[in-house]
């Protein structure tokens, strides 16, 4: 389990991560999710003790992680896959990590082992792939076999066969009983991977809950309806309270939305109550990139100014997009 | 010990280290080979054992960028990072790397020394270069200690500056030239260099020495203080300049 509480990191005027109070819970994957510059890679040196912070405190299992005697036993983190000396052979690499907690040298083969870098270990680091140094970066974490798991941005810049590889092995971690907590601004990344969210912008807490519930409280539903009764279903749904909106699809067609707090039982009832014939009935669910957009909103860094004002030939990038984008600064 | 360990796997498990430690002991015996075998005839006689030791100097230069390079590239590639996650007790891992380093370093001084003194005893045949006095004794036993403060130096500047080139800038210039320079300040520039802490080193070593061939003024500045105080001297400000480099590392974001 880790707690933070109240934890805050100034950088001279800037505030980087700002009053931050969450909590990992344990046997979990926990998505640790803003956008770029919003305080994770921060909040999670801080964990580690390698930032102090300005104010407020973080601890692991109630410790601070600067009292731990062997840490690697208790909390594995990948926090930036090149932090390898380029000319030094991963196993010397794990090797000095293992001396550093008194672990067996067994543990050594044990973690190349099941990162599938046996063959490469006595390679020096700096010819591997990227996602072979992020595999030697987990083989890191591994090495003391730790209940907690911290991993920072693992699959950024991976090809889809190390992303997916990368997933699975967190899978396998959580089902294993570990506490892993992951940070990204991959959105879709998250809601493969994490059954908790932790939610920041601006380095302040947005939303701790669960990714279901989430993305259900932040975009909410809409359920579409098409139907040769349109105008007269609308009346009938307004009637009811209900908020709605038609829009023409085509040419030929209008679509009705209901927005807020109803189910498509409801309003496929309360049709057929009235005998409206119904072409389609479907709930819309928002995508954890909207709910994120939404309630974000104002806490990406760097909004993109709209289309209209952007330079001319150049395509404007959306928040969405920045959010939603490949690179993470550090 | 695991400590101790951790900081010796790091240090042989890459090369430039060991090419630091063979240029440097390759250098003292090198330039050992020139300036007593070059000497012919009558000069031959007048070699010292302390003419031997002169390019041992220019050793522990190169020493110096190893002990700094140690911390620095650490800095360089992000491992420090690596490092203190796995020990979060900075103070301790950088004393033991201090330890490591410093050790190592006495042992290349150890070699250079010797060996450098051996080349002259072989080279210059007609010269006396017995070590049968204290003085002698000092002169070559000694640089194995000035080697190991001299990389203390070198990790405190190499963890208080963080990178490679402004750390070797500073090592190079300071024992180099800066001190050198200091009698051009009028009034105070020569009680300067006398409290400055390499020329004490050098004081250590070159004390009371017979130059021989070379002439006295070879010995460099006499600062006036005995040879073993003069160390004691040199070694208060490694001590004191490690103490300062361990507090800002367990305070400063890695």
């Amino acid at each position: 389990m880790i707690e933070a509480q109240g934890l805050t990191k100034r950088y001279g005027a800037t505030v980087a991560v700002d009053n931050l109070s969450f909590e990992v819970k344990p046997g979990k994957v926990t998505g640790f999710l803003g956008p770029n510059g919003a305080g994770k890679s921060t909040t999670m040196r801080m964990i580690l003790g390698l930032d102090t912070p300005t104010s407020g405190d973080v601890r692991i299992d109630g410790k601070r992680y600067r009292d731990l005697r062997q840490p690697l036993t208790e909390i594995g983190a990948l926090l930036d896959a090149k932090w390898v000396h380029p000319n030094r052979s991963a196993r010397a690499h794990l090797s000095w990590m293992a001396a550093s907690n008194k672990l067996p040298k067994a543990n050594v083969d044990r973690v190349l082992e099941m990162v599938g870098l046996t063959e490469v270990a006595n390679k020096r680091a700096g010819a591997y792939s990227l996602g072979m140094s992020q595999r030697l970066g987990i083989a890191g974490a591994l090495l003391g076999d730790p209940r907690i798991l911290l991993f920072d941005e693992p699959v950024n810049g991976l090809d889809p066969e190390g992303i997916v590889w990368i997933r699975t092995f967190m899978q396998r971690l959580a089902a294993e009983g570990r506490t892993v907590l992951v940070s990204s601004h991959l959105l879709s990344e998250m809601a493969l991977t994490a059954e908790e969210l932790i939610v920041i912008g601006r380095g302040r807490l947005i939303a701790q809950s669960s990714t279901a519930e989430f993305v259900d409280r932040a975009s909410g539903s809409t359920i579409r309806v098409r139907s040769p009764q349109l105008d007269q279903f609308d009346t009938l749904l307004q009637q009811q309270q209900l908020i709605t909106r038609v829009e023409q699809a085509d040419d030929h067609t209008k679509v009705l939305y209901v927005d807020g707090n109803v189910t498509t039982d409801q309003v496929g009832e309360l049709a057929a109550s009235q005998q409206i014939v119904l072409h389609e009935l479907t709930l819309q669910r928002g995508s954890l990139e909207q709910a994120f957009m939404q309630m974000t909103g104002d806490s990406v860094q760097y909004h993109a100014q709209d289309g209209a004002q952007a330079v001319p030939g150049v395509p404007p990038v959306s928040a969405a997009e920045m959010a939603a984008g490949p690179q993470e600064d550090n | 010990m695991s400590l101790i360990n951790v900081e010796r796997i790091k240090l042989f498990s890459t090369r430039s280290p060991w090419w630091c430690m063979i240029i440097a002991a390759a250098l003292s015996i090198g330039l050992a080979a020139l300036a007593t075998g070059l000497a012919s005839g009558a000069d031959e006689a007048r070699v010292t054992p302390a003419m031997s030791q002169f390019g041992v100097n220019l050793g522990q230069m190169v020493i110096m960028v190893m002990a700094a390079l140690a911390v620095t590239t650490e800095y360089r590639f992000g491992t420090i990072r690596t490092s203190f996650q796995a020990v979060p007790q900075r103070v301790a891992l950088l004393l033991n790397k201090t330890v490591v380093v410093a050790g190592l370093a006495a042992l290349v001084g150890l070699v250079a020394s010797f060996g450098s003194w051996a080349v002259g005893y072989l080279l210059a045949g007609t010269a006396d270069m017995a070590i049968d006095t204290s003085a002698e004794w000092r002169l070559i036993g000694g640089q194995a200690l000035v080697y190991g403060i001299a990389a203390i130096f070198a990790v405190a500047v190499g963890i208080l500056i963080r990178q490679s080139a402004g750390a070797i800038a500073i090592l190079i210039l300071w024992p180099l030239l800066v001190e050198s320079l200091l009698p051009l300040i009028p009034r105070i520039g020569d009680d300067l260099q006398k409290w400055s802490p390499f020329t004490n080193a050098n004081q250590f070593i070159n004390g009371g020495q017979d130059m021989g061939l070379a002439g006295a003024e070879a010995a460099g500045a006499n600062t006036g203080l005995s040879p073993w105080w003069a160390l004691a001297y040199f070694a208060a400000w490694g001590v004191a300049l490690l103490v300062i480099a361990l507090f800002t590392a367990s305070k400063r974001d890695a």
